[in-house]
């Protein structure tokens, strides 16, 4: 082999030096290192990540359950909670009083008056994801300060609202935690869906071509000339009113991704389309791969990536869907919590005026959906990690 | 330089530098690279890939962007009838530098697909570059284009103006190109792998094409290149790179007969010849390295049959050297040239 | 048969490659053909070398792929002399092929498309191996880190991706991969134009080294007739689908008969700046 016997030692420590830094690298992981570069995006995951964890272990990041009400505390305004050396964590209690004149009910913050609060409180006896029963709970009032350590006595603990109450005296931080399960896995259930019919039909689609394909294709447009929200709201509307909670739910999954996943299948046929042509997909057809193989091993990893990104930026559109649904009623409905049946009480713009801090969920929305959109966007811009590398 | 004194320049870039930032540190694309155009003549710019001969052929415009950048070096343009132009001294957005891309200097690019616009006519797109540059009315300067597409061998030039570029084949549509960078008359066309892309047929047309209205305009022309049997074909004068570093310059018969540059030398050995039928072809070992891992001392040096270890793998590049008859070498190596003074 | 009385290894005949042109709008009705390859006939000795020459849109390509029936061909036949048999390429179904391709293969022109970027050099080199379950496990990866130092590269390269690799190794690899089942014929669809001129060197010299190692039998497709006379023992012109002049190389480049391929020598560029060019088109071959 004369052509490249043995080179000159500083060109093979060379070639060396180059090839080590990524040459080892899978596509994964030098998406994941594209990714981690992209501040926003990364930060944007951590916050998706807290956001799950505490809609995973809601009943333990919630102060109170999800239907637990004090009438005796409606409309209360948002108690923010504070924290200085004397009194560790704590919020201001607010008293209630009634103007004689009007009958309404209104609050005062009290300055000197204050509930102090700590981490892993002690509070009412619970059952984390309805097994395991548990009785700490991640904030909470202070039980030391109020009954003293080892006694048995009974005592009701002042209540505090984080974020004020509702009509019924529920707490909207709580209820915003527990709507955060429904809400985001809302999400994430459509995206499967979504998922399996988008790349089934899609890929038939692109692989198989010719009639199969042009069939395919018609039907897409079909489907996407409904106009979508009317669409979800006959669709909900048709549903039961006296279904269970858990079989409205999956309904309302099973309609938002009906309409989503012919974006998705577009996507998968083209990419299919052309990566079909692609060099190594004919290499591997003349070296005998089955078409299984073919559309496995070469042809998929090429655009699971965009898979993946499409997903990611479609989650943000199934959550506000199932917002919009039971914002209008015909979606989830109470005793069910989520963000949207939490707004349903804002219909009222006197209410709105009124007691401001009703609209809590949306900003739990927006930030959801932005952290969608963001770490969307990072993973986009990192998922073509050949690019920089192509060298001639 | 003491070559200049009895030629007639019409573009001089000395010491030209041009860095990239890039995640894995500062490439250094060009490095002081010096060379200049005689009026009239052709000049051949050979390389293969990462040798900077795009990127040279970009900063004479200043079309130079992000995240790459004029490091360092002097170009300048001597027009016939205006004050030499200071090209690297030029702001971004100044008046002159707009006069000079299209109206000085021209550039051709290897692709003719992609060089035209697909929703603008060939009227609309040679029209353009002519009042961009002369003060003429549209009707005039439709008969001015209608003029350059039969000089560029377009048969029925009328007819053309209002044709599209997906109309016209491969070769047709560099010819447009060629219509629309000579149509001002620039004093210098840039020509980056004009005929790369083309059928080697139309390839022989179009660079006679080149030759004959480089002859009949009086253009100077750089031709970029990698296939050094257009180089025999075309240039006057040629210049090598390698590695972002002039390594050789002089006329083309200087080069192509008797090449001082082992790289030179080892590129002429590898072309398959036509006349004799070699058992095996000589090639030159390795690969081009990479920008980010430049070798020290000479670049070629880990590929150079006639390397000294101690003098060409060490310090800073070796500097050009001239020859008394004016030819540019730049080795420190083995071969020892009469009578060179250092540059 | 050939001088020698050594049957063919491949007997081409009457062999046609049409693409349908249908009408544009709503009933698609093929209304005209394109004769990629238009009734081609020639034959391959084993262990030669013939080069297919032609500009864009010759048929060249298209032809080499066809014989690999990567495309169906439309009528014609492929005779194939393979284990002692004569089998007709063309009237196989995918799966009479599959074990067939083991004994045909193709070398890529771009070696940045020709790899799949997601797979380890490794894997893609073993692919053929693992599909017609030549070999498994250790004695796999014994033959890949052979073939790799056969190509010029290094065992410890397997564990890297394609995107650490230049231009010439890439075309290694691919020539790697294409040769691992040892294939009696092997078409090089411009294996080297993509290449740097040092490195298309390089890559002819061990496509020639690997030739007389293996025994194999090239058909050469390129447009560098330069790089076609090194190589091949003889040379087959196309234009427009059709095999125009076919002879031994020296034949074709010192006399050549056909006005086509007068036309093609005489726009070839030398090296040399006192050997002019003079370009001799015919009629038709002035663009319009």
């Amino acid at each position: 082999m004369a052509d490249n016997p043995t080179p000159s030692p500083t060109l093979n420590g060379d070639e060396e030096l180059i090839e080590l830094s990524t040459a080892t690298l899978s596509q994964w992981q030098l998406i994941c290192l594209r990714f981690s570069k992209h501040r926003l995006a990364v930060a944007s995951l951590y916050i998706l990540i807290v956001l799950y964890l505490m809609a995973i272990f809601a009943e333990f990041f919630a102060p109170y359950g999800q239907n637990w009400r004090d009438l005796d505390h409606a409309y209360c305004p948002p108690q923010l909670p504070k924290i200085n050396f004397s009194h560790g964590i704590n919020v201001n209690a607010m008293h209630r009083h009634i103007d004689p004149i009007t009958f309404k009910k209104y609050y005062i913050e009290q300055k000197e008056d204050f509930i102090p609060l700590s981490f892993f409180a002690k509070g009412e006896p619970y059952k984390l994801w309805g097994l395991i029963p548990m009785e700490r709970r991640f904030l909470g009032v202070d039980h030391n300060a109020y009954v003293p350590p080892d006694s048995e006595e009974e005592k009701t603990l002042p209540t505090f609202y984080f974020l004020g109450a509702d009509k019924f005296g529920h707490d909207i931080f709580s209820r915003i935690i527990y709507g955060s399960r429904i809400s985001l896995s809302i999400g994430i259930i459509a995206i499967v869906i979504t998922f399996i019919l988008g790349v089934t039909i899609g890929g038939i689609s692109g692989y198989l071509s010719g009639r199969v394909d042009n069939l395919i294709q018609r039907m897409i447009e079909i489907v996407n000339a409904f106009p979508q929200l009317p669409l979800w709201l006959a669709l909900a509307a048709i549903m039961p009113g006296d279904w269970p909670a858990l079989r409205v739910y999956f309904a309302i999954t099973i309609v938002l991704s009906l309409l989503s996943w012919t974006g998705l299948a577009r996507v998968v046929r083209g990419r299919i389309l052309s990566l079909r042509e692609e060099d190594y997909a004919v290499a591997a057809y003349l070296l005998g791969a089955s078409h299984r193989r073919i559309i496995f091993r070469h042809l998929l990893p090429g655009f699971t990536s965009h898979i993946i990104v499409t997903l990611t930026l479609s989650v943000p559109g199934m959550i506000l869907g199932e917002t919009a649904l039971s914002f209008l009623g015909l979606g989830l409905r109470p005793p069910i919590v989520s963000w949207g049946v939490m707004l349903q009480e804002c219909m009222n713009l006197q209410v709105v005026a009124n007691y401001p801090w009703l609209l809590m969920p949306v900003i739990s929305i927006i930030l959801t959906v932005l952290a969608y959109n963001f770490m969307g966007d990072g993973l986009r811009d990192a998922a073509d990690p050949y690019s920089s590398h192509v060298t001639r | 330089m003491a070559q200049d004194e009895n030629k007639d320049i019409v573009l001089s870039v000395e010491d030209l530098m041009v860095t990239f930032t890039t995640e894995e540190g500062v490439l250094s694309a060009v490095d002081r690279v010096t060379f200049s155009l005689e009026r009239g003549k052709v000049l051949a710019i050979v390389g293969e890939s990462a040798c900077g001969k795009s990127v040279t052929a970009f900063s004479i415009l200043r079309l130079i962007q992000k995240p790459g950048q004029i490091a360092g070096g002097k170009i300048t343009l001597y027009p016939k009838n205006i004050s030499p132009i200071d090209i690297t001294g030029l702001t971004e957005k100044s008046d002159m530098l707009y006069q000079v891309r299209g109206g000085l200097i021209s550039m051709i690019f290897q692709e003719p697909m992609t060089a035209l616009s697909p929703v603008h006519t060939i009227g609309n797109q040679i029209c353009e570059a002519i009042l961009l540059h002369q003060n003429v009315t549209v009707k005039e300067a439709e008969k001015l284009a209608i003029e350059m597409i039969g000089k560029v061998g377009i048969p029925h030039p009328e007819r053309r103006l209002q044709q599209y570029p997906h109309e016209f084949s491969g070769g047709m549509r560099q010819r447009v190109v060629i219509a629309m960078a000579l149509v001002c008359q620039p004093e210098v066309l840039i020509a980056d792998e004009p005929t790369t892309a083309l059928d080697v047929t139309i390839q022989a047309q179009i660079l006679d094409l080149i030759k004959s209205l480089q002859r009949d305009l009086g253009t100077s022309v750089i031709f970029i290149t990698h296939d050094l049997g257009v180089v025999a074909q075309i240039a006057d004068d040629v210049a090598v790179m390698y590695l972002g570093r002039l390594v050789e310059q002089a006329t083309v018969r200087e080069l192509l007969k008797d090449p001082l540059h082992p790289y030179t030398a080892g590129l002429l050995k590898s072309l398959p010849r036509n006349e004799t039928k070699q058992a095996r072809l000589p090639s030159i070992i390795g690969n081009v390295p990479s920008l980010t891992h430049l070798p020290a001392g000479c670049p070629f040096h880990p590929r150079c049959p006639d390397s000294i270890p101690g003098v060409c793998d060490v310090g800073d590049n070796p500097m050009m050297e001239m020859l008394p008859n004016g030819r540019l070498v730049s080795c420190c190596g083995a071969r020892k040239f009469k009578g060179a003074t250092k540059t | 048969m050939n001088d020698y009385g050594v049957e063919p290894l491949l007997k081409v005949k009457a062999f046609s490659k049409h693409f349908p042109i249908y009408s544009q709008g709503f009933g698609r009705k093929q209304i005209d053909v394109v004769k990629a390859v238009d009734n081609i006939s020639f034959n391959i000795s084993p262990g030669e070398t013939l080069g297919l020459v032609g500009e864009s849109g010759s048929g060249k390509t298209t032809c080499a792929r066809t014989i690999l029936r990567a495309l169906k061909p439309t009528y014609g036949e492929a005779i194939f002399r393979v284990n002692g048999k004569a089998i007709d390429l063309v009237k196989l179904t995918e799966r009479e092929l599959k074990p067939l391709r083991t004994q045909m293969q193709m070398i890529f022109q771009d070696p940045f498309s020709s790899l799949n970027p997601r797979m380890t050099v490794g894997d893609i080199v073993g692919e053929p191996l693992h599909i017609h379950k030549l070999a498994r496990g250790k004695e796999l990866i014994d033959r890949v880190d052979d073939m790799l130092v056969k190509v010029g590269m290094k065992p410890e390269h397997r564990q890297r991706y394609p995107h650490a690799f230049s231009g010439g190794q890439r075309q290694r690899i691919g020539i790697a991969r294409a040769l691992i089942m040892r294939p009696s014929l092997v078409v090089c669809d411009e294996a080297v134009s993509a290449l740097d001129v040092s490195v298309q060197a390089q890559v002819i010299n061990l496509l020639e080294d690997l030739q007389e190692e293996l025994n194999l039998t090239y058909i050469f497709v390129a447009h560098d007739l330069s790089v076609v006379r090194h190589i091949s023992d003889r040379v087959a012109v196309m234009h427009q689908g059709k095999i125009v002049e076919i002879e031994e190389t020296e034949t074709i480049f010192e006399n050549p008969q056909h006005a086509y391929t007068r036309m093609l020598l005489s726009a070839i560029p030398h090296p040399d700046p006192d050997v002019k060019l003079v370009f001799t088109p015919l009629s038709e071959s002035i663009d319009n």
